[in-house]
């Protein structure tokens, strides 16, 4: 039983004959499945056959647009040299247009066009992943779970690109297409409206981010814990309890005096996982359209604390009296 | 197969290991911090001894030549062609022109700047910008006392070290020169510059805002005053500008945001440390130095000695700081130079040396001492 202990999945099933699930009404299946010991390490060890359909190959066919408009900016911008492309990769970007151009459609495809152009195919390959996603889950019979946590991904990416930028007036105010240029983009949204740890949608996606993180190692840990005992037929032990799961929530009870459910644990962990973004879109949503500073909004309503003065006070020079500047 | 992953995997991982230790800039233990605001804020500075040491061995600032012979001869009336030095005596004249050949060309001498046929000849152009260097010395050690070098001063050697052009200079960057038909604007940004401590943000930000002496005092001010919009704020590319000034001014004083920021509330004066007002006051003053002495030079340098686009070379923090709050460990170097530490070009002006006054009066007594 040590197995359980490693950090890769020791069993691998390898059937003679491929598995290919319940039967479906619609099922066009692409591929020879194989079977692999490389992914057998972290999933099922067979591979394919994938079900792409016309939504997964358009959707497949807008991203690799997407992908490429963007690529072929970036190597424009080092000339089109490979080696520099390939050096500078992480600095290199696809900006949106500058402020002057507003909310305008199409601006020249140097100055922003391109951008706009790229939004909207990864929005369109996006949106038409969530159909797909939704269709699959409505054709095998499952819930709609997988597809509303996705979508409230989607939302995030939405207001960041499309539906801040919209109330603010111009595209200038969304997010650049590039590796540290997104991050450099990310502090500096937060320096211009005076700190967005003191917006308390922040605050809240912050603590269902980490909240999702500790929940997964709490419930990983417990289920692969409690895997000698059959733990990991947890959705079989929600109506029908065992061992493992008694031993599960005991060992909770003891140690924090209140535990989950083999159901709950999944719930905390879906509504976590998805408030993670929600709030993180109503909080950028928020931002500069109806607050402009968070940290004066945090002074105004009693939220950030005021600390002693450690030196005589610091006037700004503009406002000293007698300064010429 | 299995065998295969097995050491492929831990091969990966060992050289990935290795990798980490060598490339990613560690700083070994133990670290100091110095404390430079209230508890609990995180306002500290972070430094290593053997960084702090280092830094100190490389801003030593040089013995000060022995004091002149008084004499009441004063170069102007004695020599030909003395524009800036006039009324300093012929015995501190050339004391202080020993030093600069120490401080700007000690290994190309005096014939760096001077035709030794006929030292008055003005055929070098060296010779016109260390004059007008010379002005720009005797104004920051008088207009911009007060307000910035404090008693420590500056001489030629705060920026020059022992080199005819000093290491931290800088010219305006064009950013990219491409010929190719398609050419997307980068927005001046997205180019790892060392302006900006290799970031992707605005590589040219130094032009925008120290090289402009009629910038709106606003320029460099994001944030809204205000909890709620009133008023079209700046775009978030004008806090990009701004945040790239700011890693410029940290990288050149060797400090980091809390030095002069409580970075809860960035653009808080009140919450802010005595240092950013004396930055402030900096940064005007580098935009003085830049406007009103470097770039009216711009004909006067050969083009050799100009940027891509013909600009002048022009100054920032770094060229000063070097890496260090205080230039030159914070020495002071004005008092044994009194014909640099005001105008010498009216009669009478360099009769009174200059006692050393203490640094402008601190708002109150610091944690970590005031820059000067």
């Amino acid at each position: 039983m040590a197995y359980y202990q490693n950090i890769f999945t020791e069993v691998q099933v390898r059937s003679t004959i491929p598995e290919l699930g319940v039967p479906v009404d619609v099922d066009r299946r692409w591929g020879k499945p194989f079977h692999s010991y490389l992914f057998g390490l972290f999933g099922n060890a067979q591979v394919g056959p994938i079900y792409i359909g016309y939504l997964g190959a358009l959707s497949a066919v807008c991203f690799l647009i997407a992908f490429e408009i963007v690529g072929l900016n970036m190597l424009a911008s080092v000339n089109w040299d490979p080696v520099q492309f390939v050096r500078q990769l992480p600095w290199l970007a696809l900006e949106p247009p500058r402020p002057q151009y507003g909310l305008k459609i199409l601006p020249p495809l140097q100055e922003g066009g391109w951008w706009l152009i790229a939004g909207f195919f990864l929005t369109a390959s996006i949106l038409l992943w969530w159909v797909r996603l939704y269709r699959r889950a409505r054709a095998l019979g499952l819930g709609t779970h997988v597809p509303w946590a996705f979508a409230s991904a989607i939302w995030l990416y939405l207001v960041l690109g499309f539906i801040r930028p919209i109330l603010m007036g111009s595209w200038s105010e969304a997010v650049p297409f590039g590796i540290f240029p997104h991050l450099d983009w990310t502090a500096a949204f937060s320096l211009r409206y005076g700190n967005l740890f003191y917006n308390p949608f922040h605050m809240l996606s912050i603590v269902f981010l980490y909240g999702s993180t500790l929940l997964f190692a709490m419930h990983g840990a417990t289920i692969l814990a409690v895997s000698r005992f059959g733990g990991e037929r947890e959705i079989d032990q929600i109506v029908d309890r065992g061992t493992a799961t008694e031993r599960a929530a005991l060992f909770w009870r003891w140690t924090m005096g209140f535990n989950a459910t083999m159901e709950s644990i999944h719930r905390w962990a879906w509504w976590f996982a998805v408030l993670t973004t929600l709030t993180g879109g109503i909080g950028i949503l928020l931002t500069g359209t109806v607050v402009d500073n968070w940290y004066l909004w945090a002074v105004k309503h009693g939220v950030a604390p005021s600390y002693p003065q450690v030196y005589a006070p610091i006037v700004d020079p503009l406002t000293a009296p007698g300064v010429v500047p | 197969m299995k065998t295969f992953f097995t050491v492929l995997g831990a091969s990966i991982a060992f050289f990935l290991t290795i990798a980490m230790f060598g490339t990613s800039g560690w700083v070994r233990p133990p670290l100091q911090t110095t404390q430079n605001g209230f508890r609990g804020t995180g306002m500290d500075q972070i430094h290593t001894r053997a960084g702090v040491a280092a830094a100190k061995d490389a801003n030593l600032a040089p013995a000060p030549a022995d004091p002149a012979e008084p004499g009441e001869e004063l170069a102007g009336a004695t020599y030909e062609n003395v524009q800036v030095l006039k009324n300093v005596s012929v015995n501190e004249f050339n004391r202080l022109m020993t030093s600069m050949t120490e401080w700007v060309s000690p290994e190309q001498g005096c014939t760096y700047c001077h035709n030794t046929e006929n030292m008055a000849d003005d055929s070098l152009y060296q010779k016109k910008v260390a004059r007008r260097m010379l002005q720009m010395t005797q104004a920051i050690n008088t207009n911009w006392k007060e307000k910035h070098v404090g008693g420590t001063g500056v001489t030629c050697f705060t920026c020059h070290r022992g080199q005819p052009v000093p290491a931290n200079i800088w010219f305006t960057n064009p950013g990219p020169n491409h010929t190719s038909g398609f050419v997307p604007r980068n927005n001046g940004q997205n180019m790892a510059s060392p302006s900006v401590g290799l970031s992707s943000l605005p590589y040219d930000t130094l032009t925008e805002y120290l090289a402009d002496k009629n910038i709106d005092n606003n320029a460099i001010r994001v944030n809204a005053t205000t909890a709620l919009p009133t008023t079209k704020g700046k775009p978030i590319q004008d806090a990009e500008k701004t945040y790239g000034l700011m890693i410029h001014m940290s990288e050149g004083l060797g400090v980091n945001c809390t030095f002069c920021h409580n970075t809860r509330a960035i653009s808080n004066w009140s919450q802010s440390t005595p240092q950013r007002t004396t930055a402030w006051h900096g940064i005007r003053m580098v935009r003085d130095l830049n406007g009103n002495y470097l770039e009216p030079l711009t004909s006067t340098f050969p083009a050799a000695r100009l940027g891509v686009l013909g600009d002048a070379p022009k100054v920032n923090c770094t060229t000063c700081h070097n890496g260090q709050s205080k230039p030159l460990n914070g020495a002071q170097v004005i008092e044994p130079y009194p014909a640099l530490a005001k105008s010498t070009e009216v009669a009478g002006a360099a009769e009174t040396a200059p006692a050393a006054e203490p640094a402008p009066t601190a708002p109150a007594p610091t944690p970590v001492p005031a820059p000067q």
